[in-house]
């Protein structure tokens, strides 16, 4: 498969940036959408080139370091994937594909296609755990948890932290992010002596990131390789106002 | 000169031991604590779980990772689950039989003392995982699920859904949050340790580099917690992350510490075989789905028919057929070597022929599909992403993947190093796995070392020694620096013709044919050759494109493939070494006229910890008694 592919190159923070147009001619169905940019890095380090930077590391679509705008689409065009899981069979020959770094104020450009995403981990540094020092804990099955519960709970701590709901919602909104911990945390017993100071703190530390609000677009939902649904804003809302009126 | 090496088990009864020892230390005084830094590098579950617990103690911590965050460590990917001798299903669990399962699926070549205290603390990681949050699966009477894993004759595994490693490693991770909010923890993400400092023969710091300026920093300290995972990368495909690496822990072992059991490495069975040269990563498919796949080869070689259209009598179960009483849930070495004889034989299936096929028609047709879905939807879905084939219609095609090192720093009962002040947690030590680990027990043993055993052994440390106040102007620490920027110039300065893909590569295809598998003699010794030349090539001819003061991947992998060329040799060396195949260590020399590993417990019995030295290695012993267990054959027929 020949392939061109046109890239977001910033040499720096401050650096301005603009497209690059790169062909790949030997791209296979077979690779990864990160395989095809590792062919292209090859590729340009042997023209003596700098190759373009882009976080990633499990590859397994768990661990949100890779993200990047392919087309105008969060992660690319296969729903509930990372773009480390997308498939080159999804293109055909001759295709042409933009490949742009995730843009919102809350995650600024360090390099070509790799983001400062640090402001995700002062939300959760804000309040998004349950303070349980190590060796305080009672056995664990004294507290027992609906499985409809623990179930929905999980659903939304699959959240990979990768920022695609940030780079998909036309406000950079970190909503769903923010949300997902804190839906997660209210729904278990365990969650519940400090789920009022954890909406404020969270919700507070979310918009001094630079983050915008919501507006009920779901782009996020969309886009988010885990299936996060929008449901969890609905829930961080609720536990909000129940914290700042009651 | 060789030595015999003290791992300091304390005295008295196997169950005893930890509770004398706790009992015997000597503790910091609470207002005191504050006053000692400590150096963590790494935020998995060892890392994360020992700065968030060390910070509540009141130490003062400083934590690095090279990730953008301390969240996104390797332990994410862990599918499986954890074990805990909780016996919640009431089927018959005790902290022995953890314990004793451990030690034999080790094959009796690690430490009785530690596997011991593994197994007692078990229970309370469970505890205190639930109290952080994380949603274990649970019953519909709300109480936690546990399942059978890896071959276990019990039900002692806890796990939430096929994501176990991200919800533990979240767990960590948020208790590290919190204390960072509170500044009890310094976080340095995008920072890679490029070396230890030592002062007056004490661990006191390190030389890091900030991945996104370039610039290097010296941290200094109390005592360093090495908590840097694995090096499986060294075989360049594995199931690890790009990113996982041994640097850390090999500039430790330069400055040093003795690196045990190199050579015991896991391969793991079922894993999405390799389509291409430009091939990055295996992906693993949780071991569970032995539970309900049949694994099979045509009997025929070079049978080249789809394998719907290959009839029942034609198939080869292979592991039904040689282990009748285990079939398709032996342990992990012994699965994986079975599938390497099946593709030797010429028997294996797919494009490559480098395959077996994992089989769930009889499943679905005895279960239904609805409960092959709710089991292992999660798992069908990635593989179909990644194939292209749909598992609910035709069979997985699965192969062996290196993927866990059982090998590590040398550390004793404490965690402590050679080097004092430094321990090592996690899959960076050797200590707990022997030759062969068990399924659901890493993240065991990463939780284990960071909630509830380097709390007290640090502590014991830090209240037994006193400590030079430091500047990070001593010469110690300009040396550091001075030797971590020479190395990055030099790499930088070759601009040679070859990436460092292509040396990375090129020694994970020595490694995987040669110290893989199956090792013998001449392709050991053909090994230790082939990469002191690649090396030495790699030093006179890599291409390393980028400035130094950049955010520049490529400098880094170059610095971390530099490392896997130094250590590939010694997991060569070890392994020619060890006259005999026990575990995930299979000399073919040395097996039974059946194909069987055969250990040689008269010479062998000990762990192999390698002193580096400018004129090579230096070999010493720590001999391994076994006092509570008898020393069997494994057998799985």
């Amino acid at each position: 498969m020949n392939i061109t592919l046109k890239v977001w190159r910033q040499a720096g923070p401050k650096a301005k940036g603009g497209f690059e147009t790169y062909v790949v001619p030997e791209a296979n169905p077979h690779m990864s959408f990160l395989e095809l940019l590792d062919v292209l890095n090859e590729q340009l380090i042997k023209e003596g080139k700098e190759p373009v930077e882009f976080d990633h590391d499990c590859r397994e679509g768990i661990c949100g370091s890779c993200g990047v705008v392919i087309d105008g689409q969060a992660h690319g065009p296969q729903q509930r994937t990372a773009c480390c899981q997308l498939h080159m069979r999804h293109y055909k020959d001759g295709d042409s594909i933009v490949i742009e770094p995730w843009r919102a104020e809350g995650f600024p450009i360090i390099k070509d296609l790799v983001v400062d995403r640090t402001s995700f981990d002062r939300i959760i540094a804000a309040g998004g755990y349950i303070s349980a020092n190590t060796g305080a804990a009672q056995d664990a099955n004294s507290l027992p948890i609906a499985k409809a519960d623990a179930d929905l709970a999980m659903d939304f701590a699959a959240c990979i932290g990768c920022g695609a709901c940030v780079a998909a919602c036309p406000n950079a909104s970190a909503s769903l992010f923010t949300a997902a911990k804190i839906a997660q945390l209210s729904l278990l017993p365990q969650g519940d002596p400090e789920r009022k100071s954890r909406a404020i703190a969270m919700v507070d530390q979310m918009e001094q990131e630079g983050f915008g609000d919501c507006s009920n677009h779901t782009e996020c939902e969309a886009v988010c390789p885990k299936g996060i649904s929008v449901s969890a804003i609905t829930k961080m809302r609720r536990e909000y106002m129940k914290a700042v009126i009651g | 000169m060789s030595t015999v090496l003290d791992p300091k088990i304390p005295a008295g009864p196997l169950k005893d031991k930890w509770d004398t020892y706790k009992n015997g230390i000597k503790l910091v005084n609470p207002a005191n604590k504050r006053k000692h830094t400590v150096l963590v590098v790494g935020t998995g579950l060892a890392g994360g779980s020992a700065a968030a617990t060390l910070a509540e103690l009141g130490y003062h911590v400083k934590s690095f990772c090279i990730q953008d965050s301390p969240r996104r460590a390797h332990s994410i990917a862990a599918q499986g689950g954890i074990n805990a001798a909780k016996n919640y299903p009431n089927d018959g669990d005790t902290v022995w039989r953890l314990f004793y399962d451990t030690i034999k699926g080790g094959d009796y070549r690690s430490r009785e003392a530690n596997v011991h205290r593994l197994a007692q603390v078990s229970n309370n990681i469970i505890d205190q995982c639930v109290a952080q949050g994380v949603p274990f699966a649970r019953e519909y009477g709300g109480l936690l699920d546990n399942r059978s894993f890896g071959g276990a004759q019990v039900s002692r595994t806890f796990y939430a859904r096929g994501q176990t490693g991200q919800q533990l490693l979240l767990g960590a991770y948020q208790a590290m949050s919190r204390q960072i909010g509170k500044g009890n923890i310094e976080m340095f993400a995008r920072q890679e340790m490029l070396d230890l400092v030592v002062v007056d023969g004490k661990a006191r710091g390190i030389i890091t580099r900030n991945l996104v300026t370039g610039e290097y920093e010296r941290h200094f300290a109390d005592a360093v917690l090495l908590c840097t995972g694995g090096y499986g990368n060294v075989y360049y495909l594995s199931t690890n992350a790009k990113n996982s690496n041994v640097a850390a822990a090999w500039r430790c072992h330069k400055r040093g510490a003795y690196f045990a059991n190199p050579c015991f490495t896991q391969i793991h069975p079922t894993c999405i075989p390799v389509s291409g040269d430009y091939q990055s990563k295996l992906t693993l498919m949780s071991e569970s789905l032995r539970n309900d796949g049949r694994v099979w080869v045509p009997k025929q070689v070079g049978d080249t028919r789809k394998p719907l259209d290959i009839p029942e009598d034609e198939r080869d179960y292979y592991l039904e057929r040689r282990y009748p009483s285990f079939g398709n849930l032996v342990p992990r070495d012994v699965a994986s070597r079975n599938a390497k004889l099946a593709t030797d034989e010429g028997r294996g299936v797919g494009e490559t022929k480098l395959a077996v096929y994992l089989d769930f028609a009889d499943s679905i047709k005895r279960l239904g599909r609805d409960v092959i879905e709710a089991r292992y939807g999660n798992l069908f879905e990635m593989y179909e992403r990644i194939t292209g084939d749909d598992p609910y219609k035709m069979p997985m095609r699965i192969f062996p993947a290196v993927h866990y090192t059982m090998g590590g720093l040398w550390v004793d009962y404490e965690l402590q190093s050679n080097v004092p002040g430094l321990f090592v947690l996690g899959e960076a030590n050797f200590s707990d796995h022997g030759a062969n680990r068990l399924g659901a027990s890493a993240l065991m043993q990463g939780l284990a070392d960071g909630y509830f055993v380097i709390p007290y052994t640090l502590g014991n440390y830090i209240a037994s020694n006193s400590f030079d106040k430091l500047t990070g102007l001593e010469a110690e620490f300009a040396e550091a620096e001075q030797s971590a920027k020479s190395r990055i110039e030099k790499v930088l300065s070759i601009k040679g013709t070859k990436t460092v893909t292509e040396y990375h590569r090129e020694l994970g295809r020595i490694m995987w044919d040669e110290v893989g598998m199956s090792r013998t003699t001449d392709g050991l010794k053909k090994a230790i050759n082939d990469i002191t030349a690649l090396r030495e090539d790699f030093w006179q001819n890599v291409l390393v494109p980028g400035e130094p003061t950049t955010f520049n991947k490529n400098l880094e992998f170059a610095l971390r493939v530099a490392d896997f060329l130094e250590l590939g040799e010694l997991m060569a060396r070890d392994a020619l070494e060890r006259e005999e195949s026990c575990g995930g260590h299979f000399r073919e020399e040395h097996q039974t006229p059946e194909g069987e590993a055969r250990r040689d417990d008269d010479g062998f019995t000990h762990v192999s910890a390698w002193e580096f030295g400018e004129n090579g290695h230096q070999l010493h012993k720590e001999k391994l008694d076994f006092d509570n267990v008898q020393l069997t054959t494994r057998s799985y027929k």
